[in-house]
């Protein structure tokens, strides 16, 4: 599970959805890389992912991994953001049967996992109801 | 290029085994494969393993191995693209013998997934997917093919009742199969230096591998398996083949929606036909085209690494006539397709009966 | 001149109502509901604590504000259910927000007076010049013992305040602070729960405290009870900041839009934060609205505020408190509620 590192090399993507572009085709992506996966250019530029899309498709987690036992079950998808740009992540703060493909979301800041009682504690995004 | 051949295929039985370690395993099944092939000493081996370092606390199990078995200073590899890393590693092996480097290659997979917990068991298999943007918010490996199922459904219109025919024509093959829960080796030698002449010469005429994002949310189409399509046209194109010609097949299906994908990716069936296909019972046993006569993974298990040899073992002895109770009619030209994660990567080979 | 220049609420969806509280430890519960005029309480979802609260109620009140948030200079986090017991919440807060690295942070506590607190030193900073835009934060995920009169109404919420000097919504009037030792309410560290002296809570800490801050700051302004439209005052239950009010000479009508506690109960240092946000909500251009605050061991802060003609333009912006008060209620069952508060004991 991530080192303090680890988890902070992230926190500009989980915290603020930073990410790049590519300046040539002008396709986004997220996370952030060095070569653009459509043109492989590799003239990039700072970007945003929007804050809200609709969901492609979902599904109920039952059994998780360890530190996600107290959470379950609880409901993971992938979401396509107004700008194209896809995301995964858990879809919180509805009832199961209210989950349709479809549906309007948005990113909330949540505690994601901690480590234990005594590790860092995680943040990052998951998905509400708009 | 030259020609190359499956000599030799060597199984012990699947379970928990908890007697035995991983080196143990190993050593038993390669000397199954090294009599079966008629051989005492390889020109190299492959290993194909997940993650021995995550399971058994053990790397650089290439020169463990080849040392136990008694071939050390023999150059050894292990090489991993998870659950496609038994594929990878005769993907490796018959590109050494066909470019004429080696003659013998042992070609093996194997995994150990006994020795740990359930949750780090867990943990070792999720290492498969995107660490940081999908196992950080909790997915699971049953969440992520359930996440590409729900999207085909909604596509398609494919039913759960056809996924489930999946599990049921797969462990009804199964059934059929005593050697469900191995890990397999077998042997791969040049065909015109071959002195085994009594069983059937099993030929590699295909092969074709590729790669995909991990991230099931970066793919472009999250119903469709990608490397899969790109290496089966590959392995296709090479072995001068086309999916009618296919007699028998074994696919990757490590959740049922996975059997349905890949379908429609090696081209059998038309894009989001799969469900129907299987309903229809077009990969049955008896059907047009049987898919998974050993049961696939869904029967056998998938301790990772090991899969993708085990399907090219039942490939093997289907088209040398000897697969019993399973064994598929004039079976001459059979394919194995084997994915790593969920569809980052597929290694697909063709064999041919000569 | 200075004040508030945006403001935003957040309050997690789950509620539990008084009732299935009292069914479990055997307590009537007509008699709580009356005594401490409460409903229900909102309860966190075991993936929200003070930070994550903190950070929406900090984005809604940057809607109202549009403002770069690069230009926010200090960063205080009020609260007595910090996630860390050392690592700040503040700067989890300002890296969320994206006013790192330029910015001065402060994890504050002080029980439920911790969130003024932040507003307090926040709108100083402003004042002096010190900084351009100071934002505080009250917000709380505050625990009750199990069993215990507190536990019905311990409840989560935040909001955010960012205070400058330019397009200000609410002018800041006056400042005041009145505060002495008084141990009515504590907890020691290493322990799980708060201890309270009972009865204490009230004439020597809660009242003593209200008034004297209420009266101190009213006598510095030259103001009487009739000159506010709307006061607030922290919220532990129902009945005190009404009592309180009436000690003072406020009417009811000036004390309801800010009184939230018998649907939401107790947020801690989010109580009186959010009764602002709720009176901001509904002010007009000109309203004069006085806050004061309570947090035990024991102080007030207070603070007058002069609402001006942007509240229109910035309204609607943001999540309205009401509305987040009772839209998408998700109702628990004490069970459910006993795990997402940690309550039950694990295996390790």
């Amino acid at each position: 599970m991530p080192t303090p590192s680890r988890y902070w090399r992230e926190i500009p993507q989980r915290y603020r959805f930073e990410t790049n572009q590519c300046t040539k085709c002008k396709v986004k992506f997220f996370p952030p890389r060095l070569i653009c996966p459509e043109c492989k250019n590799q003239d990039l530029q700072k970007a945003k992912i929007e804050e809200k899309g609709k969901l492609l498709t979902y599904t109920i987690i039952r059994v998780p991994p360890h530190q996600y036992v107290d959470q379950a079950p609880y409901a993971v998808g992938i979401v396509e953001l107004d700008d194209g740009v896809k995301l995964t992540g858990q879809v919180v703060d509805c009832d199961f049967d209210d989950i349709k493909i479809g549906m309007r979301l948005k990113l909330e800041f949540r505690k994601i996992y901690q480590e234990g009682d005594s590790g860092i504690l995680c943040y990052g995004y998951k998905f509400v109801p708009e | 290029m030259r020609e190359v051949a499956v000599i030799g295929t060597g199984m012990t039985k699947w379970g928990e085994l908890w007697e035995k370690s991983l080196r143990t395993i190993f050593v038993e099944t390669a000397l199954l494969a090294l009599k079966d092939a008629g051989v005492d000493k390889i020109d190299s081996m492959y290993v194909g393993s997940m993650s021995s370092g995550l399971f058994v606390g053990q790397e650089h199990i290439a020169s463990l191995l080849a040392d136990y078995l008694g071939q050390t200073p023999v150059p050894s590899a292990r090489v991993e693209t998870a659950c496609a890393s038994g594929g990878l590693a005769f993907k490796l092996g018959f590109m050494e013998v066909a470019s004429g480097m080696s003659d013998v290659v042992l070609v093996s997979g194997i995994e150990k997934m006994t020795d740990v917990n359930g949750h780090e068991a867990t943990f070792a298999l999720g290492t498969a997917a995107d660490q940081e943007y999908e196992g950080y918010h909790g997915i699971t490996f049953p969440g992520l093919y359930a996440l590409i199922a729900m999207a085909h459904m909604e596509k398609y219109g494919t039913t759960r009742e056809q996924l489930a025919m999946v599990a049921v024509k797969n462990h009804k093959n199964g059934a059929k199969n005593p050697l469900a829960q191995f890990p397999f080796e077998i042997t791969v030698d040049m065909v015109l230096n071959s002195v085994m002449v009594a069983k059937p010469v099993v030929k590699v005429v295909g092969m074709g591998h590729a790669t995909d994002t991990i991230a099931l949310s970066s793919r472009k189409d999250i119903t469709w398996l990608e490397a899969t399509y790109q290496a089966g046209k590959r392995a296709y194109e090479m072995a001068g083949k086309k999916p009618e010609d296919i007699d028998v097949i074994e696919v990757h299906d490590c959740f049922t929606i996975a059997e349905i994908c890949v379908m429609e990716a090696l081209g059998i069936v038309e894009k989001g036909k799969g469900g129907k296909a299987v309903e229809e019972g077009l990969t049955a046993l008896e059907g047009k085209i049987p898919v998974n006569a050993s049961g696939g993974l869904k029967s056998k298990g998938h301790p990772v690494g090991a899969t993708g040899v085990a399907q090219i073992i039942e490939i093997t002895k289907q088209l040398r006539g000897e697969s019993g109770e399973r064994q598929v009619e004039n079976a001459k030209v059979g394919m194995t397709q084997n994915m790593g994660g969920s569809g980052g990567s597929a290694v697909v080979h063709i064999f041919e009966k000569e | 001149m200075q004040g508030i220049v945006g403001y935003g609420a957040y309050i997690p969806r789950n509620r539990i109502k008084v009732e299935e509280i009292a069914k479990v430890w055997g307590a009537d519960a007509p008699s709580y509901k009356r005594g401490l005029m409460l409903e229900e309480k909102s309860v966190p979802s075991p993936d929200q604590d003070t930070i994550t609260m903190s950070v929406e109620a900090s984005k809604n009140a940057l809607k109202r504000a549009k403002i770069d948030p690069a230009e926010i200079g200090a960063v205080y986090v009020g609260s007595e259910s910090h996630p860390y017991a050392v690592k700040p919440s503040g700067t989890v807060l300002a890296e969320a927000l994206g006013a790192t690295p330029e910015a001065h942070t402060a994890d504050l506590e002080f029980a439920c007076k911790a969130g003024t607190e932040g507003m307090y030193v926040a709108l100083s900073l402003v004042k002096a010049e010190e900084v351009k835009y100071g934002l505080a934060v009250g917000a709380d995920t505050s625990q009750g013992a199990p069993g215990d009169a507190l536990e019905y109404s311990a409840a989560a919420g935040a909001a955010a305040f960012i205070f400058g000097k330019e397009n200000i919504v609410a002018k800041s009037i006056k400042t005041y602070a009145f505060m002495t030792d008084t141990p009515d309410f504590w907890r020691r560290e290493y322990q799980y729960y708060p201890q309270h002296g009972g009865r204490f809570t009230g004439d020597p800490a809660y009242f003593r405290h209200i008034t004297g801050a209420a009266n101190g700051i009213m006598d510095k302004a030259g103001m009487k009870p009739a000159d506010f439209d709307y006061v607030i005052f922290h919220q532990p239950n129902g009945k005190f900041p009404l009592r309180a009010g009436k000690m003072l000479g406020f009417q009811r009508e000036q004390i309801e839009p800010g009184w939230l506690v018998n649907l939401l109960g107790n947020t801690y240092s989010g109580s009186s934060p959010l009764g602002l946000t709720s009176t901001l909500d509904i002010s007009k251009p000109g309203d004069m609205i006085l806050l004061v605050s309570y947090g035990s061991g024991a102080g007030s802060d207070a603070f007058i505020f002069e609402v001006t003609d942007r509240i229109d333009e910035v309204r609607e912006l943001a999540p309205k408190t009401r509305d987040l008060l009772v839209k998408n209620r998700n109702y628990l069952e004490y069970g459910e509620y006993a795990k997402f508060r940690h309550k039950i004991r694990k295996a390790e």
